[in-house]
């Protein structure tokens, strides 16, 4: 299969394209709801244990 | 007809942690981590002369960038360039022919850097673990680069390139804008944004010059072809942020090419006026993620960051219609650009919710409010800061970009032979190739030469001062008659 093939079929089954989704606006705003609940969730678990230092110690010098 | 757009992406990445905390300590091993695979061929820099101005000014001394020598740098079996720049490791894509393909080595440089990464921990204990971010800025007034690389005909006026790329450099961050937390420069902390669109707009302040690392340019003017000055320039773009969305990466690699064809084509006349006060506009449209924002342009208009975009958007669907983009990719490749790039800017302004998929500062600012909403955090927070960091770390355990939906543009099988093959398209293909079939005879390589060492007699330097040359179908027969270094030299001398 050329990439070229693969956008193309990406695009055609992207969820937001299913005909379902269309009439029930309250739905697909719950679903967004629910999979952000469900990815903040997941930062708890990933998240640095200490933020504060761990950005206090992200320095870099300048590049380029 | 406008030439075809050969490009590339070059990527400094964010680096903590080593044994000595020391960044350049950190990056060296890091590089060096992946060239002891038996992938290191020493870079040659005999070419190289970042301090030509397209101008045509003289040279400026001290303030041309520095190029150090005495750190890591290899040239791998994809053709690409991996080296310590500064303080921080950077990935040189191989020269490509297609948005997609170039987006793919840029992919393929994630999975090395990654790869880089864990080698190198492997020698490290636990507590001088290292850590690589594929992002632009610290958050404390330190910015470093993602540059874009565009073959552009020589004859196009360099004038003409400053207003038409203007236009483009301002406004297309709303599309393809990293995001980030607050505001880290006092141009910026005087907008007092709480979330930018954009992690590089703050730290621009002039329109055109030729530094990188200080006053930085909208329009950089480095004069470096790595190829035939008399027919190329390559354009270097260092206004870009670093992608983790791919199809992101895509649509800014394929949006500039069709711009840049477009203006080689057809003039400057297809494209809006330039804002009035580009550095302001840049700014101003980076610290509004309700992306109201106006500018005003030098034909007195008064737009907005996504308006502009938007022109130009139909400006390229323009040229497409009648049969441009020929020299950007074929037409399938060329629909999906178009595809992508209507999709995200209707999506940024009527339903940032259905591109949070693709578009990096909408999936970041997602994670950020929610998360800001959910414990009802200050949106000074280090907690938030440390979610905008994160989004770029590389490590699967760890990113959150990787967690966020976005979609896939290319498979898990491809941007794996990205890593160990060159493109086929460009004299990467001839680099590549020489690197992996015969590593003890190339002792240095550069964009437009190899060097060899047979043994006897001088280093042998073979030029490729044309990139579309070089290519598979051009040389692929050469490599599989010739089984020694010595064999292939004889056969181009011939």
């Amino acid at each position: 299969m050329s990439e070229q093939e693969r956008i193309q079929r990406n695009r055609s089954t992207r969820p937001g394209a299913a005909p379902a989704e269309v009439s029930v606006d309250t739905t697909k705003g719950e679903r967004l709801k629910a999979d952000l609940d469900e990815l903040l969730d997941e930062i708890d678990d990933v998240l640095e244990e200490n933020a504060e230092e761990f950005v206090r110690n992200y320095v870099q010098k300048g590049g380029e | 007809m406008a030439l075809e757009k050969v490009l590339g992406i070059e990527t400094e990445y964010g680096v903590v942690g080593g044994p000595d905390r020391d960044p350049v300590t950190a990056s060296s091993l890091v590089v060096s981590a992946y060239a002891r695979r038996g992938e290191r061929v020493d870079w040659d820099f005999e070419a190289e002369s970042p301090d030509l101005d397209a101008r045509g000014l003289a040279r400026r001394g001290s303030l041309a960038p520095v190029v150090e020598t005495q750190l890591a740098n290899a040239v791998l079996r994809n053709g690409a360039r991996l080296y310590v720049d500064h303080a921080h490791p950077e990935y040189s894509s191989p020269e490509c022919r297609t948005p997609l393909e170039a987006t793919l080595f840029d992919l393929a440089g994630e999975e090395i850097l990654r790869r880089a990464q864990r080698v190198a921990n492997e020698g490290l204990d636990g507590a001088g673990a290292i850590t690589v971010y594929k992002n632009n800025s610290d958050g404390k007034g330190n910015s470093y680069g993602t540059h874009e690389n565009y073959l552009v005909a020589r004859d196009v006026p360099f004038a003409d390139l400053v207003r038409t790329m203007v236009p483009h450099f301002v406004s297309r961050q709303v599309i393809l804008g990293a995001g980030k937390v607050g505001a880290e420069t006092e141009a910026g902390q005087r907008l007092d944004p709480a979330f930018q669109i954009s992690q590089r707009a703050e730290f621009f302040e002039e329109v055109v010059g030729l530094e990188t690392t200080l006053r930085r340019p909208i329009v950089n003017t480095r004069d470096e072809p790595h190829g035939d000055a008399e027919r190329f320039r390559r354009l270097h773009v260092i206004i870009g942020d670093a992608n983790r969305s791919a199809t992101a990466t895509f649509v800014k690699l394929g949006a500039t090419s069709l711009l840049l064809a477009l203006l080689e084509d057809e003039g400057p006349a297809a494209f809006p006026a330039p804002p009035s006060a580009p550095v302001h506009a840049v700014r101003l449209i980076a610290a509004d993620p309700t992306l109201r924002a106006v500018v005003e342009l030098e034909d007195g208009r008064r737009v907005t960051g996504w308006d502009l975009q938007d022109a130009l958007y139909a400006s390229a669907a323009r040229y497409v219609s009648r049969g441009g983009g020929a020299a950007v990719a074929d037409e399938g490749e060329v629909a999906a650009v178009m595809g992508e790039w209507r999709e995200m800017l209707d999506g940024v302004r009527d339903d940032p919710d259905g591109v949070a998929d693709r578009v990096d500062w909408v999936a970041k600012r997602r994670l950020v409010e929610g998360y800001r909403e959910r414990y009802g955090l200050a949106a000074t927070d280090a907690r938030l800061r440390a979610i905008d960091l994160q989004y770029h770390d590389l490590r699967p355990e760890r990113s959150l970009a990787d967690r966020v939906g976005l979609r896939p543009l290319v498979d898990r099988a491809a941007v794996e032979r990205a890593v160990a093959e060159p493109p086929e398209s460009t004299r990467a293909y001839f680099r590549g190739r020489c690197v992996a079939q015969f590593p003890a005879e190339v002792v240095a390589a550069n964009w437009d030469s190899v060097v060899f060492d047979l043994g006897e007699g001088p280093l042998r330097r073979v030029p490729m001062s044309d990139p579309r040359r070089g290519t598979a179908s051009l040389t692929r027969d050469l490599f599989e008659r010739c089984p020694t270094a010595v064999d292939l030299l004889r056969a181009l001398d011939g």
